[in-house]
């Protein structure tokens, strides 16, 4: 049996909200005092579960309550959840950027954390000089990085330019480096926050391919990602957090369907309630239903493999909206975005929408392959500030059976999803 | 199973008061060395004079000084020439203020990094330290040369004296109590930024309550035992002493300044130790 590398006990992590201003003052020498006497702090009771949509008035949350896990050596450990779950909180404490406020981390061996790539490139400085840098921050001394240096700028592909200072590289170039560097580590125990999201895809997959390599190697891995795929081709084991708890651990694939059920909002008609959990919102205006209708404009839930996707979304606004761009994401149940379509296209032109309730309706000219898909709704403003986001409320499935009547589109290849152009596009107010 | 119960770390909410992990700090000496080289590097980058401004920086303040206190103020010079005895204060001055300012902020300006990645927070204002005492040595060669073309024109006739020997302790001594004072500093400014705004305009108090641009024997009576209880008028008169043999030299004066560095230094590391493990949810 491999031995316990990283014992997680007990572990609490509490925020405060608001901004630091006066009143900190005065709840700072509360505390003391209470300390002083050998009290418990007074803020800890008031302290409420971390669910950001929620009213509640509290000034404290916990990001993290009652996590307890532990990891074994050769390990690769995924830790999935939605945005706000507490992942990256608990990404942190394990890498001792911030202290828990309860609890304990017991670690075997020796920690490299990657929590985002590059961290402390100086623009001014050269390529080589960065990676020394660089290198250094993250644990390596001069005479390993030394050694590994020639490795690292073939895996960079930089070449010629490591003498050039970062800041006239390309921002791809820049990605590439700081990875390589990142790469070349060699602790027993790596965590990694979602650093596989940078670079074009042959670089995303020359990433994926050295992690792998890595872990093949014995090495022990904590990675927090959104990308399931990425996971579940990494990972021998995850855990699923959800409001700053452990919802589930166990095999991967298996908490990659929890994940996805436990992060969507469907309702079998797709009518979205107003407190439905959404990414961002500015209360201008809210989507109230979503659905993929038939040519009878009937909500489906199943369609046959190579129909097109007929959306019907409502819409009501509340104040007038001058630019509004609407954008649909089709996601698969890896959660990767399969399908992407955004109206209106010329990025001068902006839909007006009164106040009151307006029915949007638009054809995706695609063909689904068989497989469960969900539907994400966004309405911006032409400064990409989303309006109302939210994601995953619609499931639809779509079988092997071919439907009668399907056509035969052109698909729109780019940034590894398909763009489809919206056609037979309405907008109607209906109140 | 044994094995399992020896943990290389344990992370817990409270560090002990003492618990400084020195040796922790030792074997991230490599960052250390690359953090000085890059705080020397990228300032002087892209740059005409590159570390030619090193030169200038003194050379300018001093003739300023020597307009604005000397032929406008006329305050005394102790009998040194005013353009040596300005920048011998400058330069010494300069790489206090140097240290206590830039190590003031440490938590506020490297949030970026801190919040990313762990490592020895004392490494950074150790970094600065080290690399601007680079810069003072530099300096402390220019002001070495303007001495001899001063004595080769004749126009010096104070000396050094034994008292030079001091020297390297009382650099050690400006270096720690800069340290000691910005991290203090910065630890407490990385909840309330008011201190932020009182460092701006205390470095200046403190800058005209150290002798730099007069003589404390120039002063008498309450307002000389006033400036005696600065530290760092031990330091600066005890510098000028050994440079020209002019000015005072107190061994009393120096203990208290060697005391008062070696308490702030202590509770400015316990301070910053205890602030650097949960800082990232303040700043």
């Amino acid at each position: 049996m491999s031995r316990t590398v990283i014992k997680v006990e007990n572990l609490y992590k509490q925020y405060r909200l608001g901004q630091v201003s006066t009143g900190t003052l005065a709840h700072d020498i509360n505390r003391w005092w209470h300390q002083m006497r050998g009290l418990e702090d007074p803020y800890e009771k008031i302290t409420t579960l971390n669910n950001r949509t929620d009213g509640d008035e509290s000034e404290y949350v916990w990001a993290l309550q009652n996590i307890n896990f532990e990891v074994k050596q050769g390990e690769v450990l995924g830790i999935i959840g939605k945005n706000g779950a507490g992942k990256s909180t608990l990404l942190k404490l394990l890498s001792k950027v911030t202290s828990p406020t309860k609890g304990s981390i017991k670690v075997n061996g020796r920690v490299a954390s990657l929590l985002e790539v590059g961290t402390g490139f100086h623009k001014e400085l050269t390529g080589r000089e960065n990676v020394f840098l660089n290198g250094a921050i993250l644990g390596m001394t001069k005479v390993e990085i030394n050694r590994k240096f020639d490795e690292i700028v073939a895996f960079s592909g930089i070449g010629k330019y490591i003498d050039t200072p970062v800041k006239r590289y390309s921002s791809g170039m820049y990605v590439r480096l700081a990875f390589a560097v990142a790469a070349h580590l060699d602790p027993e125990i790596m965590i990694i926050d979602e650093v596989l999201a940078v670079g074009d895809i042959e670089f995303q997959k020359k990433c994926l391919g050295k992690m792998k390599d890595v872990s093949e190697g014995g090495r022990t891995v904590l990675f927090v990602s959104h990308n399931m795929a990425a996971v579940k081709t990494l990972c021998t084991r995850a855990i699923l957090m959800n409001n700053g708890t452990i919802f589930k651990e166990g095999d991967t694939s298996h908490l990659i369907d929890e994940y996805i059920h436990i992060n969507n909002n469907f309702s079998e008609n797709g009518i979205i309630a107003r407190n439905a959990q959404r990414i961002h919102q500015t209360g201008e205006a809210f989507f109230e239903k979503v659905q993929v209708i038939d040519k009878a404009n009937e909500p489906v839930s199943i369609m046959g493999f190579k129909s097109t996707v007929q959306i019907l979304a409502e819409i009501h606004v509340e104040k007038e909206i001058s630019d509004a761009i609407f954008a649909f994401s089709i996601l698969n149940s890896n959660n990767d975005k399969i399908v992407f379509t955004e109206f209106p296209e010329n990025s001068f032109k902006h839909i007006m929408l009164q106040p009151g309730r307006h029915r949007i309706k638009f054809v995706i000219p695609v063909q689904m392959n068989p497989g469960t898909y969900y539907i994400s709704p966004n309405v911006m403003k032409s400064s990409g500030e989303s309006i109302d986001y939210l994601e995953n409320v619609y499931k639809f499935e779509v079988t092997k059976d071919a439907t009668e009547g399907s056509h035969h589109y052109r698909w729109n290849i780019s940034h590894g999803n398909v763009y489809g152009s919206a056609q037979n596009l309405s907008i109607d107010k209906i109140s | 199973m044994k094995e399992e119960d020896k943990w290389t770390e344990v992370i817990t909410p409270r560090r002990g008061l003492f618990d400084i992990k020195l040796e922790e700090l030792w074997r991230y000496r490599d960052l250390i060395a690359i953090f000085i080289k890059r705080d020397f590097v990228a300032i002087y980058k892209q740059t005409v004079l590159g570390p030619l401004w090193l030169f200038l920086q003194p050379i300018f303040t001093s003739l300023v000084f020597f307009f604005v206190f000397t032929k406008v103020a006329r305050l005394p010079t102790d009998g040194i020439p005013p353009i040596l005895f300005y920048m011998s204060g400058i330069t010494m001055w300069t790489y206090f203020s140097d240290c206590f300012v830039k190590t003031s902020n440490v938590f506020v300006s490297n949030a970026h990094i801190f919040g990313k990645v762990y490592f020895p927070r004392l490494a950074t204002p150790l970094s600065i330290v080290m690399s601007n005492l680079l810069k003072l040595l530099i300096q402390l060669t220019l002001l070495l040369i303007f001495m001899i073309g001063f004595y080769s024109s004749g126009k010096l006739s104070v000396y050094p004296n034994w008292t030079l020997v001091l020297l390297p302790f009382l650099i050690c001594l400006m270096a720690l109590l800069g340290l000691g004072m910005g991290i203090i500093f910065s630890s407490l400014t990385t909840k309330y930024r008011d201190l932020a705004f009182l460092i701006q305009f205390g470095i200046q108090l403190l800058m005209y309550s150290t002798p730099v641009i007069y003589p404390l024997s120039s002063t008498g009576g309450k307002l000389r035992t006033a400036l005696t209880l600065n530290p760092l008028t031990g330091i600066l008169e005890t510098f000028r002493y050994s440079l020209f043999g002019q000015g005072v030299f107190d061994p009393m004066l120096l203990l208290y300044c060697l005391g008062f560095t070696f308490v702030t230094l202590f509770f400015g590391i316990i301070i910053f130790n205890q602030v650097d493990r949960s800082f990232m949810d303040t700043v």
